[in-house]
């Protein structure tokens, strides 16, 4: 079986503008979001109680709210995975303590319904929150520097830069998506980033391996002919490993239940985007950054370069 | 060429062996069973102690089925769950007979119902998280500005008492925020009082002031003092948090100090989680006060701490006390609810021998004087207990009054709950019901095999023998990573379990990366034996690059993150580590096992590649 019989080098590079211009568009939309909306932050990083609760039958969240609500709780309420589960979220009160605000819910609501049964509390207190937003942020800088350094090292800066512009603003096009639909922002939506922030630079890394190889191989041809090979060498695999892994993120989204959705809905767009920018962002960006063959060359000799090598800015 | 010797395929299949042995107990399931161990010090859990046990247990008709005893306890197994009830309560009424004075802990506890020459070798099953086994999670943060305040505050007796003692004259000592000032008249004495408290009291940095009016001698705890002061403090907070865990009767408690000024606890499988936090959310300190009675008849807040006072009418009087600390909490030994000598209802107080000392020279000097013993409870103080000294007394008294025996029994909890060096505040809590760590586990187990499905079914189609060889690899993988983790004991959490699936889903890359590499070079005109060396190295680089920017944003989560994110970063490392070792090396084993020894190989079977 092969789905990709390509014979003929495809030239990506002379559509590499347009790529960029999706690309900047979608980029400034996602900031727009983030600017308008911002992000629905879960508790952790806000501070607050969080209180699921099941009910033996399907819950009324607006009668749950109103009892609440009565009792002087401010609460934000709403089905989680089922109709039988309500998750409940509620900011931090001064002088109330976890303890004494989940009792209180438990209390209320089995006063209206014995069969309430609280599955899960968590509490972040106001400074913890803070803390791990800032460890988030931390985090995020020290995966960005790791990443330009290593490929720094094994490579050349600009493809560094290259891929790490190309696969942040992978980042911000999924934190932008999640501030357009206010999807929850949680712990686990922050490593779902982290980590495909490191797996679609991978992407742009068989990419950039391939133009180095290229490079040497093939020392005719113009610096998009170049890339424009690599990607072409490299396009099946491209399609089949990010195939594979959106295989088990999905059944991640099918079968993981609610606590898993969000982790798994960030990754599935980090993943899409991820094939997008790692080859048809990043490329062109090394291309612009002045990649040159000379810089990879063995032997560095100058009067290698020929005529066709005109498309270095 | 596409030949391993002989060592490095017997490398392999031993590594395969070793993680099969080490995955194994995790198929075995767990059977519940009993825990015991020491509640205290004092008592041991040794042979005598099952001797005692089994016949009881026997006679009751719960019979353990297995046993294990070691230094942290004994630990019985049981048929099944009603036994196991049936076991913990008649373990509780034969070693606990007085429920107020535990000396054992019994807990429910599961153990891994693997055979024991595995549990021998340390093969346990993977330690799971609280996510996963239900429980509850606590942060906690100790105050110690509060701390440092108390102490210093308890140095400012001793100056009082020291200067009194040496006959110096001074116009007053107190504490200003973190530093004590004692004023003096003449230089002379403040220079004499200086020398006698730097001696006395070494901890303190002095330094003399004058503002205008007094000549002061400002003392100032010095930075190593504070921070000996902060370390014991978070001890003395988890040596009581230990106990009152205890009480709860959880099987592997956790009880750990995190940064500077913050405790972790952590109570798996506990199911009553509201009585947990009761028990552990009493974030409480005590401390014995001399009543004011001079302010209490004219009423006067001059100079004078007022706490309130419940009745036993139910309604609430103000103590004024002085400032001065007497007893704090960490000097109290114990508080039990007893009878005096004429059988009315008392609470039996101990006090360690600093405290003791203390005691008896305040008691010496105050006879026919009120006491009160303040309970802290989140920064507010309440008046437990105001009684007059009877007599001198050291270390042992006793409180009486007119008490129920229900009143003893509440004024012992609240000094022993009181016992605390600082107050403490939890700051972060995780509570998850044990229905809901079933469904988790069983949701996170549903994705990752159905993905794994998936991708086998694709790989197996797309590459014909080569696919299978990468599906066989990958479940290799999956088998390094289960063992890893089943060997470090490292907790798996259901981000964990998220990561696994994800791992699996990119360790998937390596494979497709060689197995395209290898199709090139046979379209490129290569021999199939040169194509299949050709494939491995080439791709070998560019599998390395990728796993290390992975693995770069692995190891950011796993130093930068907490709780659940963690337990994803763990796995997320592991699997890129053996991902690596099982997608190149064990793959290429079984490719050359397959055409490495053939004289000639005339086709692949790597699916198609005979398009040009």
């Amino acid at each position: 079986m092969e789905f990709f019989k390509i014979r003929k080098t495809i030239p990506f590079m002379r559509y590499a503008l347009v790529f960029n211009v999706i690309s900047v568009l979608t980029f400034l939309a996602a900031v727009f979001f983030l600017a308008t909306k911002g992000l629905h932050f879960s508790i952790e990083f806000t501070g607050g109680t969080l209180v699921e609760v099941n009910f033996k039958q399907p819950a009324n969240v607006e009668r749950i709210r109103e009892t609440l609500e009565k009792a002087g709780l401010k609460v934000e309420a709403q089905n989680f995975g089922s109709s039988r589960d309500v998750l409940l979220r509620m900011p931090v009160e001064k002088g109330q303590s976890s303890s004494e605000t989940s009792e209180k819910v438990r209390a209320l609501l089995q006063a209206e319904d014995p069969s309430a049964e609280l599955r899960r509390v968590e509490f972040v207190g106001p400074q913890v929150g803070k803390e791990l937003a800032e460890y988030g942020a931390l985090a995020l800088l020290v995966t960005a520097t790791g990443i330009v350094l290593y490929l720094w090292l094994r490579f050349e800066w600009r493809f560094g830069l290259a891929a790490i512009i190309a696969n942040l603003h992978d980042v911000i096009i999924i934190l932008g998506c999640f501030a357009l639909f206010q999807w929850e922002f949680s712990l686990p939506v922050l490593a779902a980033v982290l980590a495909v922030l490191g797996y679609s630079v991978n992407e742009s890394v068989v990419v950039f391996d391939r133009v180095r190889e290229m490079l040497r191989k093939m020392r005719k041809a113009s610096i998009p002919e170049v890339i424009d090979a690599a990607i072409t060498g490299t396009i099946s695999r491209t399609i089949i490993t990010h195939g594979s892994t959106q295989v088990m993120v999905t059944t991640m989204l099918v079968f993981g239940g609610p606590a898993l959705h969000y982790f798994a809905l960030a990754l599935t767009i980090g993943i899409l985007f991820g094939i997008y920018s790692s080859v048809l962002v990043a490329s062109p960006l090394v291309m612009w950054l002045g990649v040159d063959r000379s810089q990879f060359l063995v032997r560095p000799k100058k009067s290698i370069r020929d005529e066709n090598d005109g498309a270095v800015v | 060429m596409n030949r391993y010797p002989v060592w490095k395929y017997a490398l392999i299949a031993l590594c395969i062996l070793v993680a099969f042995v080490y995955t194994v107990p995790n198929f075995f399931g767990e059977s519940p069973a009993v825990q015991v161990s020491a509640g205290r010090a004092t008592v041991k859990v040794d042979a005598a102690l099952v001797s005692r046990l089994e016949p009881a247990l026997k006679a009751a008709g719960a019979p353990p089925t297995g046993m294990i005893l070691d230094a942290s306890g004994v630990r019985l197994r049981f048929s099944d769950a009603d036994v196991q009830l049936k076991a913990r309560d008649v373990a509780e009424k034969l070693l606990n007979p007085d429920p107020q004075e535990k000396s054992y802990v019994v807990a429910l506890n599961l153990l891994s119902a693997s055979p024991p020459w595995l549990t021998a070798i340390n093969a346990l099953p993977m330690y799971l998280g609280l996510d996963l086994r239900g429980g509850v999670h606590f942060l906690l943060q100790v105050d110690m500005q509060a701390a440092l305040t108390k102490r210093l505050d308890a140095y400012a007796g001793e100056v009082r008492g020291l200067l009194r003692e040496k006959n110096i004259r001074h116009a007053g000592v107190a504490r200003d925020g973190q530093t004590l000032r004692v004023r003096f008249r003449e230089a002379e004495t403040r220079a004499k009082a200086r020398a006698e408290i730097g001696t006395r009291l070494p901890d303190l940095v002095l330094t003399e002031r004058d503002d205008g009016q007094d000549l002061l001698l400002v003392g100032a705890m010095r930075p190593e003092a504070q921070k000996k002061e902060q370390e014991q403090a978070i001890q003395q907070n988890i040596v009581t948090l230990n106990r009152r865990v205890n009480q709860l009767g959880v099987a592997e408690p956790v009880i750990q100090q995190q940064g500077a000024d913050r405790i972790v606890v952590q109570l798996p499988g506990v199911q009553d989680t509201t009585r947990a936090k009761e028990i552990l959310g009493r974030t409480a300190t005590l401390e014995v006060r001399m009543v004011d009675e001079e302010a209490m008849r004219s009423g006067s807040t001059f100079n004078v701490d007022v706490f309130p006072e419940r009745k036993r009418d139910g309604s609430i009087s103000n103590v004024p006390t002085r400032k001065q600390v007497v007893v704090t909490g960490d000097q109290f030994v114990g508080a039990q609810a007893t009878f005096d000598q004429d059988q009315r209802p008392a609470v039996a107080v101990e006090l360690n021998e600093a405290g003791g000392r203390i005691m008896r020279q305040m008691t010496r000097e105050n006879l026919k004087k009120l006491m009160a013993i303040i309970l802290f409870e989140k920064g507010k103080g309440e008046a437990v207990s105001v009684a007059t000294i009877q007599g001198e007394f050291g270390s042992r008294f006793q409180i009486t009054g007119m008490f129920t025996p229900t009143e003893t029994n509440d004024l012992a909890l609240l000094i022993r709950a009181g016992s605390l060096a600082a107050p403490m505040e939890i700051i972060e809590e995780r509570t998850v019901g044990p229905s809901l760590g079933k469904e988790n586990i069983d949701k996170g187990f549903d994705a990752t095999q159905w993905g794994f499905i998936a991708i086998v079914v694709f790989m197996s189609a797309y590459y014909t023998l080569f696919g299978v060889v990468s599906s066989i690899a990958l479940g290799v993988n999956l088998l390094f990573l289960v063992a890893l983790l089943s060997l470090l004991q490292a907790t798996l959490t259901l981000p964990g379990i998220a990561a696994i699936a994800l791992t699996l889903g990119m360790a998937i890359d390596a494979n497709v990366l060689i197995n395209e590499r290898i199709r090139e070079e046979v379209r490129a005109g290569q021999s199939p034996q040169a194509a299949i060396s050709a494939g491995y190295e080439r791709a070998w680089g560019t599998i390395l690059d990728s796993n290390v920017t992975t693995l770069i944003a692995g190891l950011a989560l796993l130093i930068f993150g907490s709780g659940p994110v963690r337990g994803f970063a763990v796995v997320h490392c592991l699997g890129i580590l053996t991902s690596i070792l099982s997608s190149v090396i064990v793959s290429r084993a079984m490719v050359n096992l397959i055409y490495g020894h053939r004289r000639k190989v005339a086709k692949l079977a790597i699916g198609d590649t005979a398009w040009k």
